[in-house]
């Protein structure tokens, strides 16, 4: 018999081809698929070039999707995308998205049925740790290692310990998965699961559906953690079936597995909570930040760019109008999700409250485009991030909240909850 | 490996936005990304910094995105290595991978200060601070770390592995 197991070690373990594996151990395993966007593949490109070989592994498991500087903000943008594009014809790369299918990359492939449950995944960007809502192993690396993975089928990985946490009790009103995440990293820190994968569980998590999921799993990195992951259950077939491209495998933690910590957190407790600047552990309670007036609200990301969140952010706004000294920005994060909220009549309710509504796009999550901020603005987001300059001037800044406060906030005019809204 | 330069001590948490910020990312050039290296954090930082230099830091050095042009900026404004308490993880990778000598000692980032000369012997793990004479050891690589390092970079090691 192996040792008892964490649902990550179990997946690592399988797909290095061992019976087990131990935290701290280096092993190599087999990739499901290859990820990398329009900024980090150009150099994940060119290194892949430099190995010299004249095929990918498996072109139907690399996914390319420009999303970052797209639709091209400007001339280097567009060569960067060109890059891309002609790569991907010239590999026969089936997963590339080009815009009219695109969207931002951690909603789309999860929509499109690309990664699932029991896949061990790498991306060349940080937020690849969202698919770990789907019970799969995903990681964040750099271009480097993405050109190492499209050429071999492989990368190299320490078995990461484990900080289980368990969620349990009701969430009050109109908290929500980033509520939990923000409150999460607020309590360990930015580094507080260094080198670890988060694992979250109890019934709090068993009851959230898949979008604050994949909010809570996104924002893993955020505490610097390797990866976030959720067990499969009766909600994530729902979400799969239909959806997923590949057969999947479920996997999870044995009831005596190892743990380097638990941590307990009582959901009542958990109130709706912003990260002020700069660090997204920076957190408080929303109504300690009613004093701080924004220049823009932007509902979007592959945080919060999900049909359940616009739904959330529409019903506040319905109604009502965006403070005339706030722009507010709604970005869909796919077009299935832009369509989905155009049938269900969301963006009437985005433009009649006087908010833009975009294509699909990362665009401000990361400064690119879409929404910068000029010196000393202020915006509140759904994003996951609030470094300095982030979002624009380095001078500007920015806070990280809900699409419930985001929306709230918008009509305000200062960071603020749906119930203070007349 | 041995490196000899001027300290730049910065503290906690310097993540890759303010290493290069998003706004120079819709290129890959390594010279044009090193005009723009650490500029949201110390906007003289390029002006200043010299062929051999170090950047020392605390915990959690290269948090925040998977760009790979951090580590490139880093190394092609000239500096031979960065010496942390701790390393954000993704960042800690694309070092290894991309050929950027990393050291971690939090005695060392706690004791170097701004401008001090420091010597590195990457082979031994020994940081001197030539200003105050103080001497530490940093964490040594797991060997198959290090044989990536030795190699030259991951693709070097792939290029043996896929026999290219």
């Amino acid at each position: 018999m192996p040792r008892p197991m964490t649902i990550t070690e179990k997946l690592l373990a399988a797909h290095a081809g061992l019976d087990e594996v131990v935290p701290g151990q280096l092993i190599e395993c087999a990739l499901d698929l290859v990820l990398a966007n329009d900024v980090t593949a150009p150099i994940a490109i060119r290194e892949f070039r430099r190995i010299g070989v004249d095929a990918v592994f498996d072109p139907g498991k690399i996914a390319l999707v420009p999303d970052h500087y797209t639709p091209n903000k400007d001339i280097k943008s567009a060569e960067q995308a060109k890059i891309v594009r002609e790569f991907a014809r010239e590999f026969g790369i089936s997963h590339y998205y080009e815009i009219g299918c695109m969207g931002v990359e951690h909603a789309l492939l999860p929509e499109q049925g690309v990664v699932g449950p029991g896949d061990v995944i790498i991306g060349a960007d940080s937020h690849t740790c969202t698919y770990g809502a789907l019970g799969a192993f995903a990681t964040g690396v750099g271009s480097t290692d993405a050109a190492a993975g499209m050429a071999t089928g492989t990368a190299w990985f320490k078995v990461p310990s484990s900080i289980r946490f368990e969620i349990t009790g009701e969430l009050r009103p109109w908290v929500g998965g980033k509520d939990i995440i923000l409150h999460i990293i607020g309590m360990i820190g930015v580094d507080g699961a260094l080198y670890q994968s988060m694992e979250f569980t109890g019934e709090t998590i068993e009851r959230l559906g898949m979008d604050d999921r994949f909010t809570i799993c996104n924002m893993a990195i955020e505490a610097g953690g390797k990866s976030g992951i959720i067990a499969f259950d009766e909600t994530t077939r729902a979400y799969v079936e239909g959806r997923a491209e590949r057969p999947w495998t479920v996997y999870a933690s044995d009831p005596d597995a190892e743990y380097a910590r638990v941590i307990r957190i009582d959901a009542s407790e958990i109130e709706p909570t912003v990260a002020f600047p700069h660090l997204p552990s920076n957190t408080r309670p929303v109504r300690e930040a009613r004093h701080v007036e924004v220049d823009q609200v932007v509902i979007g990301s592959c945080t919060n760019g999900r049909i359940e969140d616009l739904r959330i952010a529409a019903g506040i706004l319905k109604g009502r109008k965006v403070d005339p000294r706030v722009r507010l920005i709604v970005i869909p994060a796919t077009q299935a999700i832009w369509k989905q909220a155009m049938h269900e009549g969301l963006f009437d309710v985005f433009v009649d409250a006087g908010g833009a509504v975009s294509t699909p796009t990362c665009g401000p999550c990361l400064g690119g485009h879409m929404g910068i901020l000029a010196a000393g603005e202020r915006a509140l987001a759904t994003t996951n991030r609030n470094f300095v300059g982030r979002m624009g001037d380095p001078t500007s800044e920015v806070y990280l909240a809900s699409p419930a406060v985001a929306a709230a906030t918008a009509v305000a005019g200062h960071i603020a909850l749906p119930e203070d809204l007349a | 490996m041995r490196f000899e330069g001027t300290a730049h001590r910065y503290g906690r948490d310097v993540d890759t936005d303010v290493i290069i910020p998003a706004r120079y990312l819709n290129t890959s050039d390594p010279a044009e990304l090193a005009k723009h290296c650490m500029e949201d954090i110390d906007a003289g930082f390029v002006a200043k910094v010299k062929s051999g230099d170090i950047i020392v830091a605390d915990e959690n050095f290269g948090c925040g995105s998977s760009r790979e042009h951090a580590p490139i900026a880093i190394k092609h404004a000239g500096v031979d290595v960065v010496i942390a308490s701790s390393f954000a993880r993704i960042f800690y990778r694309n070092a290894i991978n991309t050929g950027l000598p990393i050291m971690e000692s939090p005695e060392a980032a706690r004791g170097i200060k701004d401008g001090d000369r420091v010597a590195v012997d990457a082979d031994t793990g020994t940081i001197t601070d030539l200003t105050t004479g103080e001497v530490y050891t940093a964490q040594p690589f797991p060997p198959f770390v290090k044989a990536i390092i030795e190699r030259g970079g991951l693709i070097e090691s792939v290029k043996d592995k896929v026999g290219t």
